[in-house]
């Protein structure tokens, strides 16, 4: 069992090769909601080389009945995730939190060893990029004012910060600016944002008052998720409607 | 913050609970916490070696409560080997019985206390005060909310929640003191009254932070000065300490008080450190050594990691849920992070259940916590538990919704027939007169999603 603080383990394995194919996992609520995430991640990895296959069985990680407490519901989940991503080696996924879903908590709901397997063979897409890929400039122009938010899955179960920092400061004519408390969560917490919703507007109130304070005009994650809630705040504030979220990758699609 | 709701007997009230889901917490506890954070932050960042001083930690304690039974038989035998009487208590009652009993003994009118979450607990001044025996909180936060009748915030900085101004207020209706929210001025008038009550006293009480069990001592970390005047001054001294407080030997201590200073307050050391051998002739000691729940954690196997805290805070500064939420809103002692971990287990996942809930998960916690106590993850484990076991989570039509959504989540067909019914629903919503349950809960302060054209599966299988 890994440790808050500790990154996550990674299954030691040869260094990706040239032509190895790359398997999309997109999260459900990228597949249904925000789908030009789900094509964005698919160009940025062909377009470094790697071959993108989508195995079309895939569903969801299982998280939303693993953090509610319902493990029985979610091991069935995991083992259709399991099954569908078997023959896979490199699974790529635009969400910090599912890919730590993978790749730390399957093994607490399921201690069978393939399916903790598949798991640990689950990246983000930025640590993909820069970690295994060894990219940290996606070639990418974007003439704005941005400031990243990294979910608290990402940061803490995984260790990410460094690697999307990296990529969006090497973008062209983007100006990077920092966020306030940046390492605060946003109070989306999956279902916490609806069982406890008052206190969870409160903390993404705050995250949009820090946004707004950062100047930035766009504000990126490579969580979705929490930009679904704190950018929902956003939309509703007559003050803020200047500011856009974006997820990562797909601001590191954006050319000149 | 709302007048302090008080829970004698009913260890756990349900409307408490109100405060986690509609933040209620104060203004001052709020900046107070996120101030306390960022020096905590600061402070252990200096330290290069502070990752090694928490595995090291981490490891001790997992010794300790591994052999939790023959560390506790030893440091008894070494306690009684130094003249000092040790009581066992099985539960709060227990405790309380063993104090009221030791201070008729000793013919005790009067106490002074030191801090300690333990007396909390057990709601001992209660008891006192049941037993016409006068008790005086000498911590200044802990005085400060005895005086205004409530209970603390926080399990370091008791009444966090208050201002210098509210503390003035209290002062000047309840000492009759002139009016000052200056803080030296408000600390003079608090010990001015306090140094009467040591006089006074016939017996003191303190916790216990550490309890060695080579040697049979008593380890009491504190900043004020008051627990060793407590402890020192009146010829009965009473130390409460939790079974989980030991450690095997005193070469173990370092690390913690290292530890323990940096991450509560932001010191490198306390002010004071005080170890306690028997007691001096002509004095009586006594150590009450409480269970209260703690051994329900051992019967956890996945759980041992909540006996591993040491009460430093840290979990609840960097907390962005207790910051809003403040300390009564859990509901017991414990608040924060490590009270939605250990209370559950102290009082009964029926009593408790939904603190587990009370997090994003967001990771805050285990973070700082000194001795590595997994809290995000522990949090989670609880979560299953509760809604498996008699909780007030455990609900059938929540259980129904999961299930159907596993089912739903196994195949691909399934899981566009539900999709579709999802994102049916997010369209229509905007023309749905209310928003009934959790949608009402999303709404209420955010937009939701639009739904795009097709799903990305869609236009892989068309384009991709």
């Amino acid at each position: 069992m890994s440790t808050p603080g500790e990154i996550a383990p990674r299954r030691d394995s040869p260094p990706y090769q040239p032509g190895e194919p790359v398997a999309l996992f997109i999260p459900c609520y990228i597949d249904q909601f925000y789908p030009q995430i789900g094509t964005a991640t698919a160009d940025l990895l062909r377009r470094h080389g790697c071959p993108v296959v989508f195995p079309e069985k895939q569903t969801c990680c299982g998280q939303p009945a693993f953090n509610s407490g319902y493990w029985d519901e979610a091991r069935g989940v995991i083992r259709h995730f399991a099954r569908t991503f078997a023959d896979h080696r490199w699974i790529v996924c635009p969400s910090g939190s599912c890919t730590a879903m993978c790749r730390v908590f399957f093994g607490h709901v399921d201690p069978d060893e393939q399916v903790v397997d598949v798991g640990r063979r689950v990246f983000e897409l930025s640590e993909f990029l820069v970690d295994i890929l060894g990219v940290t400039d996606t070639g990418a122009c974007f003439p704005h004012k941005v400031a990243l938010h990294v979910g608290c899955h990402g940061l803490r179960e995984l260790g990410l910060s460094d690697q999307p920092l990296r990529l969006l400061q090497s973008v062209r004519e983007l100006e990077y600016v920092d966020l306030p408390n940046a390492d605060e969560c946003c109070g989306f917490g999956g279902t916490f944002s609806v069982k406890m919703p008052g206190t969870s507007i409160a903390m993404g109130r705050t995250k949009a008052e820090n946004v707004l304070r950062s100047g930035a005009e766009v504000v990126a994650s490579p969580d979705v998720s929490c930009l679904m809630h704190f950018g929902g705040i956003i939309a509703r504030d007559p003050a803020m409607k200047h500011i856009r979220t974006m997820h990562l990758a797909e601001l590191l699609n954006h050319h000149a | 913050m709302p007048d302090e709701p008080v829970f004698h007997g009913a260890p756990f009230l349900k409307s408490l609970n109100k405060g986690l889901y509609e933040p209620a917490g104060s203004r001052s506890l709020g900046e107070s916490t996120e101030r306390s954070s960022k020096h905590n932050r600061a402070v252990t960042a200096e330290v290069p070696q502070f990752q090694e001083w928490r595995r090291a930690a981490n490891a001790i304690k997992a010794y300790t409560v591994r052999n939790l039974d023959k560390l506790l038989v030893e440091f008894e035998r070494n306690l009684t080997a130094r003249g000092v009487e040790v009581l066992w208590a099985a539960d709060a009652e227990e405790a309380n019985r063993h104090v009221i009993d030791i201070a008729r003994r000793n013919g005790v009118t009067s106490v002074v206390k030191g801090k300690s979450m333990v007396s909390e607990e057990m709601e001992l001044n209660h008891h006192f005060e049941a037993a016409g025996i006068r008790a005086v909180e000498t911590d200044l936060g802990e005085y400060i909310v005895q005086l205004a009748g409530q209970r603390p915030t926080h399990i370091v900085t008791p009444a966090l929640h208050l201002s210098a101004e509210d503390v003035g207020r209290l002062f000047a209706e309840k000492l009759g003191e002139p009016f000052s929210a200056e803080h030296q001025h408000l600390t003079h008038v608090a010990r001015r009254h306090l140094r009467n009550e040591y006089l006074k006293a016939e017996m003191g009480m303190s916790g216990v932070n550490f309890g060695l069990a080579d040697t049979g001592t008593l380890v009491i970390v504190e900043n004020e000065g008051n627990s060793g005047l407590s402890c020192s001054t009146p010829p009965v001294h009473v130390a409460l300490m939790g079974i989980e407080k030991l450690l095997p030997r005193i070469e173990h201590l370092p690390v913690f008080l290292n530890l323990l200073g940096r991450s509560g307050t932001g010191q490198k050391l306390t002010t004071y450190t005080h170890f306690i051998q028997g007691a001096a002739p002509g004095r009586k000691l006594y150590v009450v050594i409480i269970d209260n729940g703690r051994s329900q954690v051992l019967r956890d196997s996945a759980a041992h990691m909540a006996l591993y805290c040491i009460r430093c805070g840290a979990c609840l500064n960097a907390c962005p849920v207790y910051r809003r939420a403040g300390g009564w809103a859990y509901g017991w002692v414990y608040p924060g992070p490590i009270g939605a971990v250990l209370v559950p287990h102290l009082v009964g996942l029926d009593q408790a259940g939904k603190l587990p809930f009370a997090s994003s998960l967001c990771g805050a916690c285990g973070e700082v916590c000194p001795v590595k106590i997994d809290i995000p993850h522990q949090l989670v484990h609880l979560r299953h538990r509760a809604v498996n076991e008699p909780s007030p989570m455990r609900s059938w039509t929540e259980r129904l919704t999961w299930t159907l959504w596993s089912w739903a989540m196994r195949g691909p067909l399934r899981y566009r027939t539900a999709m579709a019914a999802v994102r049916l629903g997010v369209r229509l919503a905007p023309y749905l007169p209310w928003h009934p349950g959790k949608l009402g809960a999303w709404t209420r302060a955010r937009a939701l999603p639009k739904v795009p054209g097709p799903a990305f599966r869609t236009w892989w299988r068309r384009k991709g």
